[in-house]
């Protein structure tokens, strides 16, 4: 760990699945969007919701789903004290397995009670329907004490659904390593800062916690210079969500002078057609009052003008 | 038949926040230096190595990729990984010896759950079609269970507590733990209500932390070196149960039970049991039909400190060093993996003289 302990940022990690459903699940779901609660029928003649897809037991495809009630009773339940994003209410609740009539297997979802003292097992509760269906599980928005408020009446039949998406939104505080940090805090000095393995005397830049052939931590710091050689490269000429970059442009793994691995970066000032291996470039840094703890404080690579390095003085680093 | 394995070597490390990168090489370069130290082996005695770990933990893509670098591979190196407790690592390395392929494996395990909200992010374990919809947290799955056991009447309220206090104050001796201190039941019982029926107590703390496990073949070629004692692997089973927890029994254990009685749990005199929650210590003890005078969990258990990816490896580590130190004649660990115990595994070993 070093003095300053080790630099944080905040990270969401995105992205909604798009699922396909089975002859099963597709009858659940369609069941769903018209606010019409389905169960499977096991092998044993019991009814479970929601319909798994096999019979655990006889491991025989579920094929015959049979209606059941959106009211029913509370085999077990957990008192929810801190909801986390995503779950059925934004304030304190319940999930519960709830045993719906005309099913034997509990579903799990959300009860909607003000405190831990308004629920308890065998209590009845309803399903409250999503204004508006999609075949989903949360088209039951959660389940609240029965009441006696009229019973719900399924819409009519309509288009099978055969998919679901499901959003997976995850937040994490993402922290760079004692060694990573170190590099981040030189590149907002506008230095480079790597690390030489005590055993194989390599230079890694950035920075890793290990050498990854000696396996033993590289702990002297050393610094490298902003300028190197093009050892690899690509022409990008694939547009993709996200692209900042017109394309076509060359990323190249760029050997500083004093550093023993390449890194990747983007190399401009120069046509694509005209980047090759061995070409020498220096660093461009950003306006200094632009500069942050980033690898983005430098913009890119652009050749020196300098004679092409000799093969025979990268070829190792490749 | 089978080939004799011995575990020879183990370290670890566990901690409420790490305050490092998520692939945990700084924390696994130290741990493998310490194997090193312990058995007199150097990676070239490894023929086999595997790991545990999920990147959904703490976000970084392919850390398990990233983590390889605490090895030091090159030559390369067979390797290979599971997105499960490490234990999991360590019964296919054990396979990967009974093959014959491979002689030795180091098996480890890292996760740094402070990254995220880890009962959050276990949800994603559920099924993705009908409850990870909802977020069905890890903590509020566990409480459904517990409940369920409760109002049965399959244990109580002061069995849960007495499970924390034991727990709690056995880990005082423990350096790794993070949660310990002289508790009563009485203590426990003093505590709110947090998840009802749980308290916080009843729940494991969030953890961090990695470890590492060296096992051999008797008849590897680098056996005779080793240094320092062994504890032989007896038995070494796992079974699963349907993912869907309407289709078990909550208050019971069916995997834990069909993996002990395959395993052989007779005559143990100390049982790792790996028990996020106090109750499911309970389920477990009554699965594996572990009598009152087989010691649980001395360590202080995962109910101290329950590193993802690595708490069930670590109840198999503190069982070896039992066996090791002699303290123990035939013990056995116990890993789970999945909601509400869904998968387990259980192995047993022994000392010899």
């Amino acid at each position: 760990m070093t003095e300053l302990g080790t630099l944080h940022a905040p990270l969401q990690v995105e992205f909604d699945y798009t699922r396909s459903l089975g002859p099963t699940l597709s009858g659940f779901m369609t069941g769903l969007k018209r606010r019409q609660i389905f169960g499977g029928v096991l092998s044993d003649g019991s009814v479970a919701v929601p319909p798994p897809e096999y019979d655990s037991k006889t491991y025989d495809a579920i094929t015959e789903l049979v209606p059941v009630a959106d009211v029913g009773v509370i085999q077990s339940w957990a008192w929810v004290p801190e909801p986390v994003p995503g779950q059925p209410l934004d304030k304190p609740f319940a999930f519960a397995q709830i045993v719906l009539d005309g099913a034997d297997k509990p579903l799990l979802h959300a009860v909607a009670v003000a405190t831990a003292a308004d629920i308890q097992t065998g209590m009845r509760v309803r399903a409250v329907w999503a204004d508006e269906t999609v075949g989903s599980i949360t088209d039951i928005r959660w389940f609240e004490p029965e009441g006696d408020s009229p019973a719900t009446t399924p819409g009519p039949e309509g288009e099978t659904v055969e998919g679901i998406v499901s959003p997976v939104k995850l937040s994490y505080d993402y922290a760079a390593s004692p060694e990573e940090s170190k590099f981040f805090r030189g590149l907002a000095e506008g230095k480079l800062i790597g690390q030489r393995c005590p055993v194989c005397e390599k230079v890694y830049v950035p920075p890793r916690g290990a050498c990854p052939v000696d396996g033993v931590p590289t702990t002297d710091e050393v610094e490298v210079a902003d300028h190197g050689v093009i050892t690899t490269f690509c022409i990008v000429n694939v547009p993709f969500a996200g692209q900042q970059i017109p394309i076509p442009y060359v990323s190249a793994y760029v050997l500083l002078d004093g550093a023993d691995i390449a890194f990747l970066h983007l190399i401009l000032g120069i046509d694509a057609a005209d980047v090759r291996m061995g070409l020498r470039v220096k660093a461009v840094w950003k306006p200094r009052d632009e500069w942050g703890t980033t690898i983005a404080n430098i913009s890119h690579f652009e050749p020196t003008g300098e004679p092409d390095a000799d093969y025979e003085t990268y070829k190792v680093h490749l | 038949m089978t080939r004799d394995v011995a575990i020879v070597g183990y370290s670890q490390r566990q901690m409420k926040e790490f305050d490092g990168s998520p692939t945990c090489v700084e924390l696994l370069v130290p741990i493998f230096q310490e194997l090193w130290g312990q058995t007199g082996w150097t990676k070239s005695d490894i023929g086999f190595w595997c790991s545990g770990s999920s990147d959904y933990l703490a976000g970084r893509a392919f850390s398990f990729v990233s983590a390889v670098d605490a090895i030091g591979a090159l030559p390369p190196v067979m390797e290979s990984h599971v997105e499960m407790d490490a234990a999991w690592a360590l019964y296919e390395s054990w396979v990967k010896i009974q093959t014959g392929l491979v002689d030795s494996a180091l098996v480890y395990g890292f996760g740094k759950s402070s990254a995220g909200a880890l009962r959050r992010v276990m949800s994603l374990q559920m099924d993705p079609y009908t409850v990870t919809p909802l977020w069905a947290d890890a903590v509020s799955v566990a409480a459904i269970q517990a409940r369920s056991g409760l109002e049965s009447g399959t244990f109580d309220e002061s069995q849960m507590a007495k499970v924390v206090a034991r727990s709690m104050s056995d880990a005082v001796s423990n350096d790794s733990a993070i949660r310990k201190g002289a508790t009563t039941a009485e203590d426990v019982l003093a505590q709110p209500l947090y998840a009802d029926p749980l308290r916080r107590w009843d729940c494991a703390p969030v953890s961090d932390g990695a470890a590492a496990m060296i096992i051999t073949a008797a008849d590897a070629p680098g056996f005779a070196k080793l240094k320092g004692p062994k504890a032989w692997i007896t038995g070494f089973e796992h079974r699963i149960e349907a993912g869907a927890l309407n289709s078990r029994d909550l208050k019971v254990s069916e995997s834990t039970k069909s993996a002990g009685a395959a395993a052989g749990v007779d005559g143990v005199d100390l049982a790792e049991l790996h028990a996020p929650f106090s109750h499911q210590e309970l389920i477990l003890k009554d699965a594996l039909g572990l009598g009152d005078d087989v010691r649980i969990n001395p360590s202080g258990g995962a109910l101290t400190a329950n590193p993802m990816f690595t708490a069930g490896l670590n109840r198999i580590g503190e069982a070896a060093r039992q066996v090791w130190a002699g303290d123990s004649q035939r013990a056995l660990a116990h890993a789970t993996s999945g909601p509400a115990l869904q998968h387990n595994l259980v192995l047993t070993m022994e000392g010899r003289s």
